[in-house]
């Protein structure tokens, strides 16, 4: 090849992964070439499993959330059923236990639901257009209570029940407990679902890092002959696959931004649909607060680095068997 | 430097391939290392490079005794070391320039300190206008001499060759050799395992024979 008049030199090309370039500017070549390395299959398996993981707490993050909100409504307000009974007068008897509760310390509110309003509660399974004189029809006392209030339940139960004997006093916390554990049922899948996709992660990138090690065997030994240290090859290697695990990561949490970004748009196509309404129920708005995106991001940098962690140990476990 | 003591080795279950060996190479000193093939000269270059360890009997290398090694000390014994294998070991994506520049590099030494000292080995060497070529399209002597100067190109305290000279010509064969006794004269031992006797006859050297699994010494 006459290079005469040609200010590049010769050019050489190693593939796709690496273009052709100037021969005399590849003085440092890196040591492991990049090519070698499985990257593409590496980097989806990552992104998937960074996008699965962040799904996943996002998820919990919401429902959580939700029923931090739930919780924190429901626990601040107090129902009072009257029951009907005969020879007693239920407006008096709604009258006497609403005045009570309102004189109770802490208590913000008190709305005693009227007759029509109690069966209007009941049209949905007793249809409308009935008439309720018929039936014995409990009213309803609803008290809303200062969040953070700590109500003597007992000593107002007492003196309601003087005043109405077959008033009862409900302040939700059977239900509250019951939604208390259905959060931390989801939480709990949640974090199995993330500890599955970790260890999946971890197996993904071990098996990769072996084949990368299997593949450039014929480096690894020249560079124990020139007198590499274990140390000064397992970095040379990890550098590959901090990279790919970075791109990766990026990719998945990402896509999983994306996804919690657009959620609150796909929510407002399907609001007043019954499957809109029970998700809107359960997940509000389902839209992730900053927090929640500030968690997405550093758990991307901790599967980065799980991965990170994973890909070193088997580069040494491998340089020990290589030698 | 280097003192080996009743030194066996035998490759899994099958028999001894090295037995009973028991010598030293002094500092400063140059060796021939001969015998048939299949005799065990290459797997006494790997004992004394310390890619193998001895089934039995002591090795001592540069006063260390190398079954107490860690692999850190192992690899730091290796910088001492300069080694020409007969498959040359090139790294196929990396130039000529780049392979011999490796045993600096892996050191951490910046490309500056020590580009003009590559170069200059590398044209007297006579890879002087290949120093950009990859190693698959070098020749065999090409590659030879590209592995040799990876192997001096650090000034190593002992250098093994195995058969450095099995694809050369015999002028570049001379030159090699005189490349080797340079380097002995400025203060390396040198060990070349060969079955070359031309080679040998043009230098003057203590002879390492094996034969039979055994070592005999000839000043």
């Amino acid at each position: 090849m006459n290079n005469a008049g040609n200010d590049h030199g010769v050019l050489v090309d190693l593939g796709r992964e690496r273009p052709q370039v100037p021969a005399r500017a590849r003085n440092m070549s890196p040591i492991v070439p990049r090519a070698s390395i499985a990257g593409r299959a590496l980097v989806a398996v990552v992104a998937i499993m960074t996008f699965l993981a962040s799904i996943t707490t996002g998820a919990v993050l919401l429902v959580s959330a939700s029923a931090t909100e739930w919780q924190s409504e429901v626990a601040s307000e107090i129902t009072i059923q009257v029951r009907p009974v005969a020879g007693r007068d239920i407006e008096r008897d709604v009258t006497a236990v609403a005045s009570a509760v309102r004189a109770e310390p802490g208590i913000l509110d008190v709305r005693p639901y009227t007759r029509e309003e109690s069966g209007k509660l009941l049209e949905p399974w007793l249809g409308s257009g009935l008439s309720l004189d018929d039936l014995p029809v409990p009213r309803m006392i609803v008290a809303r209570a200062a969040p953070g209030t700590r109500l003597d339940l007992e000593g107002l139960r007492s003196r309601v029940t003087q005043l109405a004997p077959s008033a009862s006093v409900d302040d939700h916390r059977a239900w509250i407990n019951r939604m208390r554990s259905m959060t931390n049922a989801t939480v709990f899948a949640g974090v199995g679902v993330l500890v599955l996709v970790i260890i999946a992660t971890i197996i993904s990138v071990s098996f990769a890092t072996r084949g990368a090690m299997a593949a450039n065997r014929p480096i690894v030994e020249v560079l124990h002959f020139v007198g590499a240290s274990d140390r000064y090859i397992a970095n040379r290697f990890l550098r590959h696959f901090l990279r790919l695990g970075f791109e990766g990561g990026t990719i998945g949490c990402v896509a999983a931004m994306m996804v919690f970004g657009f959620s609150e748009s796909i929510a407002t196509w399907f609001s007043g649909t019954p499957v809109g309404d029970q998700f809107a129920a359960l997940l509000g708005t389902f839209s992730l607060r900053p927090s929640g995106y500030l968690v997405l991001v550093v758990q991307t940098v901790l599967i980065a680095a799980i991965t990170a962690l994973a890909a070193r140990r088997t580069l040494f476990a491998t340089l020990d068997e290589i030698d | 430097m280097i003192r080996f003591e009743n030194v066996g080795l035998r490759y899994g279950l099958g028999p001894e391939i090295l037995r009973d060996l028991s010598f030293q190479v002094p500092a400063h000193s140059f060796q021939f290392l001969t015998g048939p093939s299949g005799a065990g000269k290459t797997s006494l270059l790997r004992l004394l490079f310390l890619s193998l360890r001895p089934t039995r009997g002591l090795v001592n290398l540069f006063g260390q005794d190398v079954s107490l090694l860690g692999k850190d000390e192992v690899a730091d014994l290796r910088k001492r070391i300069g080694i020409v294998l007969q498959d040359f070991r090139l790294l196929d994506h990396m130039t000529t320039y780049e392979n011999v520049a490796l045993p600096f590099r892996v050191t951490g030494r910046d490309e500056s300190t020590y580009r003009r000292e590559v170069i200059d080995l590398l044209k007297w060497v006579g890879l002087g206008e290949r120093m950009d070529a990859l190693p698959p399209v070098l020749s065999g002597g090409e590659k030879q001499r590209a592995a040799i100067a990876r192997a001096v190109i650090a000034r190593p305290q002992l250098l093994l060759a195995d058969e450095p000279t099995g694809n050369v010509d015999p002028t570049l064969g001379r030159r090699l050799l005189r490349l080797f006794i340079e380097l002995n004269k400025s203060g390396t031992a040198v060990i070349i395992a060969t079955h070359d006797i031309t080679l040998m006859d043009q230098y003057d050297a203590r002879r390492l024979v094996l034969h039979q699994g055994r070592l005999h010494v000839y000043e």
